[in-house]
């Protein structure tokens, strides 16, 4: 169960390896968390993710999990939810893709709309299941602020996140009064392996100050949170700039 | 059934036959505890008599049920996520006062409030009343409750001679005291049965009036040096404490001690009707307040406000019943105060021996500027037999914190080593976030319990958030 201050007992990361969601896994298990569930490809990576959290004093086991093949999400994530309440979901996997590459093999762009939307909407909708059966639990979808705004640079990948957030907004409404809660976690340019070689855009972040806002959201049982939290004004006044002005604007 | 309780019978039990009351069309609605703290979704049924309980008992599925009275416990005690909540204030029948021997034989959806409004015209009070009168006799008992007058009267079970207590497998058994189902029920949060019904003991009284002696102490020593020097002079003692001062003001505080007044320290318009309960009502809190109403700068000047407005000293003060006992419960929703998020009460015990431990947090408390609103100071006399039961010899602190402020769950299990440490223990009834780990340490009969959970309830059927939380 979740204590006063939103700290969760159990934890099922989808996306085992995403370095936002070991920070946040790390921080979790300072506090209150003891039984954690890393849903991924089977890899080395995935088990490396899982002794590093050991380490630190959970119980962790590991689920395979393949956001492309929404077929398996079922048999793969209603086991873990058969073993005991799951506190906390993080919803923590998707693509960037390369934007470049992308535009010219349409194949490769599907995989990322797959990956991060449907891949999101399969997952998501049975782990809602599960927690409304159970009463209590919170959804914390990782969104991002490119699905805020469709940039040149890199709308693939945002429209996939628009999407997502949409679709986490929707099913957070839907949800509510149910006991479960849904957190929609938009961060900004995140230094992580995932954006490693990428120019950086401005408000900048990492993995372990993501994690510092999901557990500050989860405390205060917030629907969206963003990070850094000043990209909330930010991002307001650029979602009304006249698309002539933004096309231009070097983000 | 209930009219051959008031015997002390072990453990007779009795079937009841089956209704066929549905619980799956009740659609699940969101629950939390006074403190407003992580709420979770649960079917709530409200039972009208014991075969409808027993039917819902039987009927509550596989995350089972718990019971839940006028939902005063701050934290998730009267929760239970995914399952069957059983609202017991429909069980609310008062069978049988015993006029000249001072007994009340109720229902256990009775609040103290309605025994009050029944009792005190015949010159009688609860034996134990904590900080509301809006607590069921179930609850009372569930969580083995204490007052201001435990160092003379010990805890509310101490005055319960007998319960009806409807079981796992949906019998109700007439539970005695002294048998270890009524030890492991006393103080047990509901898990082992819902309790039905109780004969209460009570306590006589002359008026409906207290007397009461006001003192101000100026710092933490002189408030302990006071109290442990006059306690047993009062059947009732309490001290609030500034936790927001400093310096040479640290643990300043207010005592307010007191008795029931006699009928002669009456002034004569009084005398005419000395056992009127009239208990003030103001409007309610509104139902949307922003998080951080009750932070530092508001609590710091009511604190600076209430101290002051103390008297330094005066006796023999005339109050209220109400008025000593319960003055948050004149502002129905109080605890909207403190917005969204909510707010915990943190409440623990230390042993006598151990005013280092108590001076020690009370400094930490300070130091780190906790905003807490009420933070009161108590003597625990002789503890009860209940395994779960909070109250041991020792000093008693219980603080209110809003859950909003960065930290706080940190410092609170920081807070929960030093209690451990000093063999003391927290408060069930007001948690909302303690470690399993340190509960186990802090209730040393906790084995016994869940022995006897196991024996009684293979199944798990009473299960509630905070049993799921701490492993009960």
């Amino acid at each position: 169960m979740k204590d006063a201050f939103g700290a969760p007992q159990s934890l099922l990361i989808l996306g085992g390896t995403s370095e936002i969601a070991l920070a946040t896994a790390r921080r979790l298990i300072a506090r209150r968390t003891r039984t954690v569930w890393l849903a991924g490809r089977p890899s080395p990576a995935l088990e490396s993710a899982a002794s590093g959290l050991r380490d630190l004093g959970a119980d962790v086991r590991t689920v395979a999990f393949d956001a492309l093949d929404s077929a398996s999400h079922e048999s793969a994530l209603g086991p873990v939810f058969g073993e005991g309440d799951i506190d906390l979901v993080l919803l923590a996997f998707g693509v960037l893709g390369d934007q470049a590459r992308d535009e010219n093999e349409p194949g490769a762009a599907v995989r990322v709309a797959q990956t991060n939307y449907t891949g999101a909407v399969s997952s998501g909708l049975i782990c809602a299941k599960a927690l409304q059966a159970q009463g209590h639990g919170s959804l914390v979808v990782l969104s991002s602020v490119a699905g805020e705004r469709a940039r040149r640079a890199n709308f693939i990948y945002g429209s996939s996140k628009a999407g997502l957030d949409a679709f986490a907004q929707g099913l957070g409404d839907a949800l509510h009064g149910t006991g479960v809660h849904v957190m929609v976690v938009r961060p900004g340019f995140v230094r992580s392996r995932m954006t490693a070689g990428l120019p950086e855009t401005p408000l900048a972040t990492t993995p372990e100050a993501v994690a510092t806002a999901i557990e500050v959201g989860l405390r205060r049982r917030s629907e969206t949170v963003w990070v850094p939290g000043s990209l909330r004004l930010v991002m307001s006044a650029l979602r009304h700039a006249p698309r002539a002005v933004a096309r231009r604007l070097p983000v | 059934m209930p009219a051959d309780s008031t015997s002390t019978v072990a453990s007779a039990s009795s079937a009841v036959p089956s209704a066929s009351a549905s619980v799956a069309d009740v659609a699940p609605v969101p629950v939390t505890g006074w403190g407003r703290t992580a709420p979770t979704a649960a079917r709530l049924i409200r039972p009208r008599t014991y075969e409808e309980a027993a039917a819902a008992v039987r009927a509550c599925g596989a995350r089972g049920g718990i019971a839940r009275g006028l939902g005063r416990a701050y934290g998730d005690a009267a929760q239970n996520a995914g399952g069957a909540v059983f609202d017991m204030t429909g069980l609310d029948r008062i069978h049988a006062i015993d006029a000249d021997g001072g007994t009340v034989l109720c229902d256990a959806g009775v609040s103290l409030h309605r025994l009050m409004q029944v009792l005190l015209p015949l010159g009688w009070f609860v034996p134990v009343t904590p900080g509301t009168r809006y607590v069921t006799v179930g609850g009372a008992i569930g969580a083995d409750l204490h007052g201001k007058n435990h160092h003379v009267s010990g805890s509310f079970t101490r005055h319960v001679r007998a319960l009806e207590l409807l079981t796992a497998d949906g019998e109700i058994r007439t539970v005695g005291r002294g048998t270890p189902l009524f030890d492991a029920t006393a103080g047990g949060m509901g898990l082992t049965g819902v309790v039905l019904a109780a004969t209460v003991r009570l306590q006589p009284v002359e008026t409906s009036l207290m007397s009461v002696d006001t003192e101000r102490a100026k710092d933490l020593d002189d408030l302990m040096a006071r109290l442990t020097a006059t306690d047993h002079r009062y059947r009732y003692s309490v001290a609030w404490i500034d936790l927001l001062g400093r310096g040479t003001s640290l643990g300043r505080s207010v005592l307010t001690r007191g008795d029931h007044a006699p009928v002669d320290a009456l002034p004569a318009r009084a005398r005419r009707d000395p056992l009127a309960f009239r208990p003030a009502r103001f409007s309610a809190a509104p139902s949307f307040v922003p998080d951080g109403l009750l932070g530092r700068t508001t609590v710091g000047l009511f604190n600076e406000l209430w101290y002051r407005k103390a008297p330094r000293a005066r006796a023999g003060e005339l109050q209220r019943i109400s008025a000593f006992f319960h003055p948050l419960d004149g502002v129905p929703h109080w605890n909207r105060l403190y917005g969204k998020s909510g707010f915990v009460q943190y409440q623990f015990v230390v042993g006598y021996g151990q005013e280092g431990a108590l001076r020690r947090i009370v400094h930490r408390i300070s130091r780190r500027r906790c905003p807490s609103f009420l933070a009161v100071l108590k003597r625990f006399g002789e503890g009860d037999p209940g395994w779960l039961s909070f109250p041991v010899p020792g000093w008693t602190l219980a603080l209110d914190l809003p859950a909003h402020l960065p930290g706080l769950g940190a410092f609170l299990d920081e807070l929960d080593e030093e209690v451990a440490a000093a063999g003391g223990r927290v408060y069930l009834a007001k948690d909302a976030r303690l470690r399993p780990e340190l509960f186990a340490a802090m209730y040393p009969r906790l084995d016994e319990f869940r022995a006897l959970r196991a024996e009684l309830d293979p199944a798990g059927v009473f299960t509630s958030d905070l049993s799921r939380r701490l492993g009960l």
